[in-house]
């Protein structure tokens, strides 16, 4: 019994990582680059959803979208002065922009909201003032916030999938990750599609970030970062522009890193989570589901 | 290009502007705060100075630190004795390089005797350097051994951190809080192993029976979950948190979520658990901690103290609070004591107040009939206490 809560909380703790992860692996997959911004846009989006709800006293779910249309905002502005001028430059000189922009967003939110820790809310999810439900006659207790967590994930990566496949927009994507050029021959407006791109990528942080947030309820200006570094470890684990790739890796992540502090060691957790991914790449470059590259001659 | 231009100028005008608010704010405040306590300045002031975290992650520290010590020197001033003092407190956002640079400053302002940095990790660094450079050095609150370690001229006010372990396992096992113990330490933290350390001698000694051990770090400080369920399932009944406050509260939240409802026994880093803003202080209702300083204490001086503080700062004084109000009155009882006079240089002071420390007893808030031994450490009784309705009450 102690092996499925553990599990269920490493499944609930990945898929925080994979909505994460969700939103590097769109815009790896169609901009080709690395947002190392992501996840301080999802530290943003907890901030605002925080003060809305706290200062306005409006529903969660009403934060929650307010937070989604600022996070959007903020990707698209972000694109249009960060990136967009550096898109015939290096991909290292748009790593630096990124790692600049990520930086900028965290000392923004220290001098706005000061460095003092936030709770953040933790009843979004509660049912009847009840925070969760015991299954097996009490032996083993869910949260609801884990929950919808896990289903938010699985909706966001479905919806995602469908949106690439089906869509027109979903397909002038595919076709610019594939090739700038011929799809902009083709008569894609390659600009707009990344910038779009962008602005989903940030929408889907504000959710994680409330998620992440409602989970593990401690908010402060560096609240983004590490979980936005293993969302990306995530993004590569399943391979890095692959959307069920990113579901999975995220989740495989947070049930390594829970079962390596549950049955190995607390101290060594992150350390064994890291060298799993590092023999996973040995193996397999690529990642679990990322597609081969194939080298033009 | 045009429009792109104006967007950019216009966000540096406002990232400007935001900036230039927050200093103002800070600037009009310092001049404030040296219209207080600067008003006697002159040769006959001795002229006092510290660090502590003025902003950042343990702001809430810093700030009890200074304002009861600028308390302090107020009611000593407004005796109108011989001694009177001038106090100063610079940033060093619980950071040990900025600490030393807020050191520095310090001595350029002429500085006479230190009230140390607030925090263990920035006062290690301050210490030593105010070792060497002869100053007479007393922190509040920086608990670590390495602070005081092989420096005559440096001395505590707090419990030194294993202390803290030794006197939690001491107490949970006289008053039999917990039949089954599990701790959760943070492995990166000399404040948090260095409690865990005596705690777990001294539980050897007492036969306490410690079931689950579990470490986290700084990287993976958000999920709680493994650590929580390896106590629920060894069946501890107890859980020690020896760690600060933020931490802590994430791992109420979590085991309420879980479900699961042990009791908690915390140190003095639990002090500020019902200040984090938006925390559901229910949470926390029960946890027990052990510090020196009772603010809901029927004592005659405590009482005045805790009324002039709530009235002059607003909210209820902390233990950090008590500590620096004992620092400034040790320092006055010393000099009164060793009849010491403004005009004595750093060195001549700092030896004076070494000698008159490891000898006198002093009352503080603190603690009655407090005494300090040559390596700086002070005895001193610690009370337990317990949250109850969002706010601390004795246990005993």
């Amino acid at each position: 019994m102690t092996f499925l809560s553990y599990l269920i909380s490493g499944i609930s703790l990945g898929s925080v990582y994979a909505i994460i992860a969700l939103g590097y692996t769109m815009v790896y997959g169609i901009a080709k680059m690395l947002n190392f911004a992501h996840g301080d846009v999802i530290m943003v989006g907890a901030y605002v959803c925080y003060l809305v709800f706290n200062n306005w006293g409006l529903p969660w779910w009403v934060s929650l979208i307010i937070s989604m249309i600022v996070c959007t905002v903020l990707g698209i502005i972000i694109e249009r002065l960060a990136y967009k001028p550096l898109r015939a430059a290096s991909s290292l000189a748009v790593l630096i922009t990124a790692i600049g922009v990520s930086y900028f967003l965290q000392n923004a939110a220290l001098l706005l909201w000061t460095s003092s820790p936030k709770s953040f809310p933790t009843k979004f999810f509660d049912i009847g003032g009840e925070k969760g439900f015991t299954i097996f006659d009490g032996q083993l207790q869910i949260s609801y916030t884990a929950l919808v967590t896990i289903l938010c994930c699985i909706v966001i990566m479905v919806a995602l999938t469908l949106f690439t496949e089906k869509t027109k927009l979903g397909k002038a994507m595919r076709a610019v990750s594939e090739n700038k050029e011929a799809s902009q021959l083709m008569g894609i407006n390659v600009n707009k599609t990344i910038s779009i791109t962008f602005a989903i990528g940030s929408g889907l942080a504000a959710i994680a970030g409330v998620l992440l947030c409602s989970a593990y309820p401690i908010l402060q200006p560096t609240t983004g970062s590490m979980p936005g570094i293993k969302a990306f470890t995530a993004a590569v684990f399943g391979g890095i522009g692959s959307i069920p790739g990113a579901f999975l890796g995220g989740i495989l992540l947070g049930i390594l890193e829970i079962f390596a502090k549950a049955y190995i060691s607390t101290q060594l957790s992150d350390a064994i989570v890291f060298a799993v991914l590092i023999v996973m790449l040995l193996v397999k470059p690529t990642g679990l589901l990322g597609k081969k590259i194939m080298e033009k001659v | 290009m045009k429009k792109f231009l104006a967007l950019m100028l216009a966000i540096v005008m406002a990232v400007a502007c935001l900036a230039s608010c927050g200093n103002n704010a800070t600037d009009t405040n310092d001049t404030g705060k040296t219209d207080n306590t600067g008003d006697t300045a002159g040769a006959t002031v001795f002229k006092i100075g510290g660090t502590g975290p003025l902003t950042g992650d343990a702001a809430i520290y810093g700030n009890a630190v200074k304002n009861a010590a600028e308390l302090a020197v107020k009611e000593i001033n407004a005796k109108g004795g011989d001694i009177q003092f001038e106090l100063k407190y610079e940033d060093d956002t619980h950071d040990a390089e900025k600490a030393v640079t807020a050191y520095n400053s310090l001595k350029d302002w002429g500085m006479q005797i230190f009230l140390g940095s607030v925090t263990s990790k920035p006062c290690e660094a301050t210490s030593a350097e105010s070792y060497e450079d002869r100053y007479f050095t007393l922190t509040p609150s920086a608990s670590s051994t390495a602070v005081l370690e092989g420096k005559d001229n440096v001395f505590q006010m707090c419990f030194m951190d294993p202390n803290q372990g030794s006197a939690s396992a001491q107490y949970i096992s006289d008053k039999k809080l917990g039949e089954k113990i599990a701790v959760i330490y943070k492995s990166d933290d000399v404040y948090s192993t260095g409690v865990l350390e005596t705690f777990k001698t001294k539980a050897a000694e007492l036969n306490l029976n410690i079931v689950s051990e579990q470490a986290f770090a700084t990287g993976a400080d958000t999920d709680f979950t493994a650590q929580l369920k390896d106590a629920q399932a060894k069946g501890a009944d107890l859980v020690f948190l020896p760690m600060y406050y933020t931490p802590a509260s994430l791992i109420l939240t979590q085991a309420d979520q879980m479900g699961y409802a042990p009791a908690w026994f915390g140190v003095d880093g639990m002090d500020g658990i019902l200040t984090i803003e938006g925390f559901d202080t229910s949470l926390a209702e029960g946890v027990m901690l052990l510090t020196p300083f009772n603010a809901d204490s029927e004592d005659e001086a405590t009482k005045a103290f805790v009324e002039t503080y709530q009235s002059t700062y607003g909210d209820i004084p902390n233990q950090f609070a008590a500590d620096a109000y004992d620092c400034v009155y040790a320092i006055y009882q010393a000099l009164e004591a060793g009849k010491a006079t403004a005009d004595m240089d750093k060195e001549a002071l700092s030896d004076l107040l070494v000698e008159q420390f490891t000898s006198m007893t002093f009352d503080g808030l603190t603690g009655e009939g407090m005494t300090w031994d040559e390596t700086g450490a002070v005895t001193k009784s610690p009370k337990g206490m317990v949250i109850k309705d969002g706010a601390y009450v004795g246990l005993d």
